[in-house]
């Protein structure tokens, strides 16, 4: 592995596109990231925005293109360890509290250095339901406390598919706030959403999909 | 191993669903002297074979659930993206379904054994064969229910996937009770089962990864 | 050195080519086929001579026999053609392995029937727990298996491979059954029927059964490349190649 010098993205794509049952579902696509940036992924319903998600997770291969993480070929385990994707389906256990459900995403992915389970639930507003059974809180909370995996877990690279939904108002300034804090720490992200999204720290690369 | 902990303490939370298989093969097996008739002779010499499909057909009832939840709650996308090896991660999830749905099955394997008038010499040999065929079972079937993984309606289709795979592993099973209850020696079904189960152990969690990542298209 | 054959087979793997050719062999294949069938039937059943123990029943081998061969060789094929599928990831191999299950399901399936068929009149039960008949028939179920994998995938070429891999878990299967069967046969009891001792067969026997399976081979060429013609259309039916030839269709 060659070091990520400044002249390597962080993710390159060069003429991605994807095709299902033969239908294309984006067309090519060139944009690359570096590290501390932002960047938007916006289109309409449909417009194959999770369908990229998932192929920059490596969980779904491209039909053409390149997709290169640091330089080199991206496949599943090149990144894994790096990227921490964030879906529709959250990856909660309902049975579980939100404390044992952050405990296992630890156990599975390691943890950042001086990060507390209960510290991020915390700082995600959840203070005092840590032991409640996920199945009992909203949806709303439930994003929280997915969330709060991202304060956990270490990765160079979030990936996160519509963090906007079902959050309240404080909720959105409570992304854009760990958004802002991950820039700042020289990491990058990519976000999807169809909403406006305001952002703080400079304007952001975007990435516009059509049908 | 994180994986085996939280499925374990999963499969607490919902004890209730721990119960469902062993109760199927509790009622299964009282219904063959139903049907058979309860002459003790009759039902002795069925009795090992009665008792390994039954176990059998209970694990097939639960393997369906082995990876349908954490499918659908987005947990099997964040094990896919950890930075563990997938197959090491995938064995665990097998033996925890194992210990939660298995184990229960062996325990009560002596009293269904009795319902039907096995000679008790043969149970310890019952026994031996289970602990070796069950974890067999999990294993393959875990290969097959991640073939599965990425459709819809899977209950009959597992059933007839398994088939073929577990044909063997009966045979085996129930020719080493058959043996041992002719009093002739039973050693070498065993043995063959659990040279069976070694190669599943190394083999079948990474056919379960490489079958998950071909499921889920990846 | 000679690499126009990976290079014409590399050729040959994409659709359209692959579709023009096939096209062109089918009704030589079909053609073929169905001589070969009618001199290989008028041999068997007309010009060999009845067995000496089983008189004339025996004539069904010339069915039975090929299909239980095409049975296994389709599994083959369909394995080999699932592992290109799978490692090289060729769109090809995958509409052949799943073409080729419904059509080796089918010989299966006519190969107990054959058999069951011949097994009342000789041994006098239609069915018997004889370890080729028991591999047969699970044999039939992995081939089921597989078509119905195939199927329950919404999106046909997960579900190709999907499919492919269970059928390259079938081929470590198929020995393992047969052993196990054999084993378990021989414990319960000797079984008391045995299939024809491998007692030599008269040359007029067994040219019409070479003859037959030469047909089968033929029917099954013809049989798979009708089969991954319409299903290479319908996978590639967004592509131009394939909105050629349904212009030339109405054209026409």
């Amino acid at each position: 592995m060659t070091p990520a010098t400044p002249a390597t993205p962080l993710l390159e794509a060069r003429a991605l596109s994807f095709h299902r049952q033969d239908e294309p579902v984006f067309g090519p696509l060139d944009f690359r990231l570096d590290a501390g940036e932002l960047t938007l992924i916006e289109g309409d319903n449909g417009s194959g925005k999770t369908t990229l998600m998932r192929i920059l997770t490596g969980l779904l291969r491209p039909e053409e293109g390149e997709l290169l993480w640091r330089g080199e070929p991206l496949s599943w385990d090149r990144c894994s360890g790096e990227v921490v994707f964030l879906g529709h389906q959250l990856g909660l256990k309902s049975e579980l509290s939100p404390r044992e459900n952050l405990r296992f995403a630890i156990g599975l992915h390691g943890s950042r250095e001086h990060s507390q389970v209960d510290d991020a639930l915390a700082r995600v507003g959840l203070a005092g339901f840590e032991n409640e059974p996920v199945r009992k809180l909203s949806a709303g909370q439930k994003k929280r406390v997915a969330l709060a995996r991202l304060l956990l877990i270490p990765a160079a690279l979030w990936l996160l598919d519509e963090p906007y939904a079902n959050l309240d108002r404080t909720g959105i300034e409570l992304v854009n706030g760990l958004l802002e804090a991950h820039i700042a720490h020289g990491g990058a992200a990519l976000v999807t959403s169809h909403g406006a999204v305001q952002f703080h720290g400079g304007e952001p690369q975007r990435i516009r999909l059509h049908d | 191993m994180a994986v085996l902990r939280r499925d374990l303490t999963l499969a607490w939370r919902q004890r209730g669903d721990m119960v469902l298989p062993v109760l199927y093969a509790l009622i299964v097996t009282s219904l063959f002297p139903f049907a058979l008739g309860p002459e003790d002779a009759l039902l002795r010499r069925i009795a090992g074979g009665v008792v390994l499909v039954t176990m059998l057909l209970a694990m097939l009832l639960a393997l369906d659930a082995m990876f349908r939840s954490d499918i659908e709650d987005g947990s099997l996308e964040q094990l896919m993206l950890a930075p563990q090896p997938l197959a090491l991660m995938l064995g665990m999830k097998i033996l925890a379904h194992w210990l939660a749905t298995a184990v229960p099955l062996i325990v009560i394997a002596p009293l269904l054994a009795g319902m039907l008038h096995l000679p008790s010499p043969v149970i310890p040999v019952l026994l031996l064969a289970l602990l070796l065929a069950t974890p067999l079972l999990s294993l393959v079937g875990g290969v097959l229910v991640a073939l599965t993984a990425g459709t819809r309606r899977s209950g009959m289709l597992l059933a007839l996937m398994l088939l073929p795979l577990c044909v063997p592993v009966v045979i085996f099973a129930a020719g080493a009770l058959a043996a041992a209850q002719e009093g002739l020696p039973w050693i070498a079904p065993i043995a063959w089962l659990g040279a069976a189960l070694v190669m599943a152990v190394v083999l079948a969690p990474l056919a379960c990864a490489a079958a998950l990542r071909i499921a889920l298209d990846s | 050195m000679a690499n126009w054959i990976p290079l014409w087979l590399h050729k040959l793997s994409s659709p359209p080519v692959f579709y023009g050719f096939a096209g062109k062999l089918r009704p030589w294949a079909i053609a073929l086929a169905l001589i070969l069938g009618v001199a290989a039937l008028y041999g068997g059943l007309v010009l060999a001579p009845p067995d000496y123990q089983q008189g004339d029943d025996y004539r069904i081998i010339f069915i039975h026999v090929p299909c239980a061969w095409m049975s296994l060789f389709i599994y083959g094929v369909m394995g080999i053609a699932a592992f290109i599928a799978l490692v090289w990831r060729i769109k090809l191999a995958e509409v052949v392995a799943m073409a080729s299950a419904p059509i080796g399901a089918s010989f299966t399936f006519i190969t107990l029937v054959t058999g069951s068929l011949w097994g009342e009149r000789m041994w006098g039960t239609w069915w018997t727990w004889d370890a080729r008949l028991t591999s047969e028939l699970v044999l039939l179920f992995l081939y089921l298996g597989v078509i119905g994998l195939y199927h329950s995938f919404e999106d046909r070429r997960q579900g190709a491979r999907t499919a492919a891999f269970l059928a390259l878990i079938g081929i470590v299967n198929v020995p393992i059954v047969h052993f196990s069967v054999n084993w378990w046969n021989t414990l319960h009891q000797g079984s008391t029927i045995r299939l024809l001792g491998p007692s030599s067969i008269a040359p007029s026997m067994i040219w019409p059964l070479l003859t037959m399976m030469a047909a089968t081979k033929c029917y099954y060429v013809a049989s798979l490349f009708g089969r991954t013609r319409t299903d290479l259309l319908a996978l590639e039916s967004g592509k131009d190649w394939v909105r050629h030839i349904a212009e030339n269709e109405v054209a026409r």
